[in-house]
């Protein structure tokens, strides 16, 4: 069937591109004008469509799924510019289909943030879903966890095929509760790991106390995370513990590798083939972090890590997955949109780790609810500028025999590597 | 007089009511500033939990209570019920308490839901709260007669009305505060401070923190001295969060 409103919607992309314009305004386009246009698109493709949500590491998780799929030979289309919503998806799609309206691709997988996944779901029902977890994320954009806990709960409902859940975050596992329709697989923690996950409901919760009570009982996970290594991870599946070396840091970001294998696994299983687990665990062993995500940028000749920090939990993970010894630590709190508005959270992360080295820059527009938190957890502050250029200029040149690490909110990151772009080589996102 | 530990002025016993299901905004930043500022003041924190189904501590100096989401109110709604006595006992003794958000709601007479259902609250506070389909987000900025300027950030569903047995808190210079109507943030009743308010509250409004303190203090050990914590930080992270925009 030839559509008048392909052509229509790769003009406006074209001409949008010229201009410079936004990544989305395309998508609106044919939109309005071809509403069935993404799910005509999408159900053609053979393996169908999954989808990859929850509050943290959507990005990392879907570039890993891409990555591991393309290691077993499929073509994979995916939202790469981080346009994780349906107008994205469809302006993304605008730019891989041909003029016929034909997408060349065995399957696509698509980052969908909580809110707007719900949306999508409803009008393109996915074959598979990773649904992470639900931290303590941006509550002033979505009110509460367990709305957000709804949210996922929602796209799992919608799956026709595979549901993939954290067994270790209990209002992701909780989930499989309810569901009739499609089969559930579950990634798990080994029990010496758990430790460095504190659920949202344990977060606050001194040494020794309770769980919560509405913990549901663990299931067996398809992958098990058994432990994480300076550069390598063993994880257990199909009855054996295989180690791989990694290319991420950080262990939060590899819990997700073992997410994403469980659902390239979903994937590649279901069809005729099962899945080649050499060439998954190779193409495990190269993923690197997504824009922003623990990017390790060199300065002076050493290293300088830029870890993204929006929530308490994410927070926790980074400092516990990077430990401060010998490294110069700036903090960097904007309190923007996209940053989540309410300070309320950071006190809800321990900063007792940064203690014994002190902190050298804190920065942001935020920088003194920063540093007021850190005298709380008598944590030494040495400068406080709340205009991120200068502040970090004063932490390289303070900092010039030492590896640096800092710690930011989103639009703080995205403030530090325009700076450092200047004096440094930084990946250029497209 | 009850000597504390070696070298402290004396003990006080503050306890977080519902940490593990109240929790939400960031209310454990009022338990530490709490504790560090005893310490500063030169005073010996002992800080308590209670959570549903435990005993009920003796001799509790300070009572900090936070916000949670509705399942966290489900789940502690029966075993408030429970300790109503004992904490109105607090209360009528003028023990200072801080309750934010979801407690500060069920310190009141009742939550009325948005789909009528009436969830009982334990009336130490003369206040009501209805359900609405509005949420309130955003800095707020207050003027009290009692702690100056106080800032914080709202994030609410629930609109709580006064009724003549407590204060507000204070005016509403920016935000809404306790509902979209009257004006006001927050209740006083005896040396409870009860808010809408997260941030967290006490870490930029040490003159809240100080104030329980001091009556926790002299209810205790009759006078309160205090000592002198450096609030540089709290005066500039204030100056700041006052110029964020709502």
């Amino acid at each position: 069937m030839f559509s008048f409103s392909i052509p229509l919607g790769k003009l406006v992309r074209r001409v949008t591109r010229l201009r410079g314009g936004g990544s989305a305004f395309p998508g609106l386009v044919v939109e309005k004008i071809d509403p069935g246009f993404m799910q005509r698109t999408l159900s053609t493709l053979p393996h169908g469509v999954a989808v990859v949500s929850g509050t943290n590491g959507k990005t990392t998780t879907t570039k890993m799924v891409v990555e591991l799929l393309e290691s077993q030979g499929l073509k994979v289309f995916t939202n790469r510019t981080g346009s994780n919503f349906t107008r994205g998806v469809a302006a993304a799609l605008l730019g891989e289909v041909d003029w016929r309206g034909r997408l060349d691709a065995d399957i696509a997988v698509l980052e969908l943030d909580e809110a707007h996944a719900v949306h999508f779901v409803n009008r393109v029902p996915p074959r598979y879903s990773l649904l992470l977890n639900v931290l303590r994320d941006q509550l002033d954009r979505f009110g509460e966890i367990d709305k957000t806990a709804q949210l996922l709960q929602q796209i799992a409902d919608k799956t026709t095929g595979t549901v993939v859940l954290n067994r270790e975050d209990p209002r992701v596992a909780r989930i499989a509760e309810t569901l009739h329709g499609p089969d559930v697989r579950y990634f798990g923690l080994d029990d010496s790991l758990l430790g460095t996950f504190p659920s949202d409901d344990e977060l606050r919760a001194g040494p020794g106390s309770p769980a919560p009570a509405t913990v549901p009982q663990r299931q067996t996970a398809d992958v098990v995370l058994r432990r994480v290594g300076a550069d390598d991870a063993d994880f257990e599946y199909d009855g054996a513990t295989v180690t791989t070396s990694m290319k991420l840091r950080g262990v939060y970001n590899i819990f997700n590798a073992a997410a994403a294998l469980v659902l390239a696994r979903s994937i590649c299983g279901s069809g005729a083939a099962t899945a080649d687990h050499t060439a998954l665990l190779n193409a495990l062993s190269k993923v690197a972090p997504a824009f922003g995500r623990g990017e390790s940028l060199v300065v002076d000749g050493l290293p300088l890590d830029l870890v993204l920090v929006k929530n308490p939990s994410g927070f926790r993970l980074g400092l516990k997955s990077f430990p401060s010894g010998g490294y110069a630590t700036m903090i960097a709190i904007n309190d923007n949109y996209a940053d989540g508005r309410d300070m309320s959270w950071l006190w809800d992360v321990d900063f007792d780790s940064l203690r014994k080295d002190g902190v050298d820059q804190v920065s942001g527009s935020r920088a003194y609810d920063m540093a007021l938190r850190l005298q709380y957890d008598d944590v030494a502050v040495r400068a406080v500028n709340t205009e991120i250029a200068p502040a970090l200029a004063t932490f390289i040149a303070g900092a010039k025999d030492k590896p640096k690490r800092v710690f930011c909110t989103y639009t703080a990151m995205l403030a530090i590597r325009r700076e450092l772009s200047k004096i440094t080589t930084v990946e250029v996102v497209s | 007089m009850t000597p504390g530990t070696s070298g402290s002025k004396g003990t006080i016993r503050v306890l977080q009511l519902y940490p593990r299901d109240m929790n939400i905004y960031g209310d454990w930043g009022n338990a530490l500033v709490l504790q560090q500022r005893l310490k500063w003041h030169g005073y010996a924190p002992e800080l308590l939990e209670y959570n549903p189904g435990d005993d009920f501590p003796d001799e509790v100096d300070l009572i900090v209570a936070g916000g949670g989401q509705d399942s966290g109110q489900l789940v502690i709604q029966d075993d408030l019920q429970m300790r109503a006595d004992t904490l109105r006992g607090l209360a009528e003794d003028d023990a200072p308490m801080l309750v934010i958000c979801g407690l500060y709601q069920l310190f009141g007479h009742f939550f009325k839901t948005r789909s009528g259902t009436v969830i009982p609250g334990i009336g130490i506070l003369d206040v009501e709260t209805h359900g609405t389909d509005e949420r309130l987000i955003g800095n707020v900025k207050v003027t009290t007669p009692e702690f100056g300027e106080v800032l914080g950030y709202e994030n609410h569903s629930g609109q709580t009305t006064l009724g003549p047995g407590v204060k507000p808190l204070g005016t509403v210079e920016k935000g809404t505060g306790n509902n979209s109507k009257d004006g006001h943030e927050g209740a006083r009743y005896r040396n409870i401070v009860a808010s809408y308010l997260h941030g967290s509250l006490l870490p930029k409004n040490p003159a809240i923190a100080d104030f329980l303190i001091r009556n926790a203090v002299e209810r205790k050990y009759g006078s309160f001295t205090p000592g002198e914590p450096d609030d540089h930080f709290a005066v500039l992270a204030r100056d700041h969060a006052a110029r964020r925009p709502r």
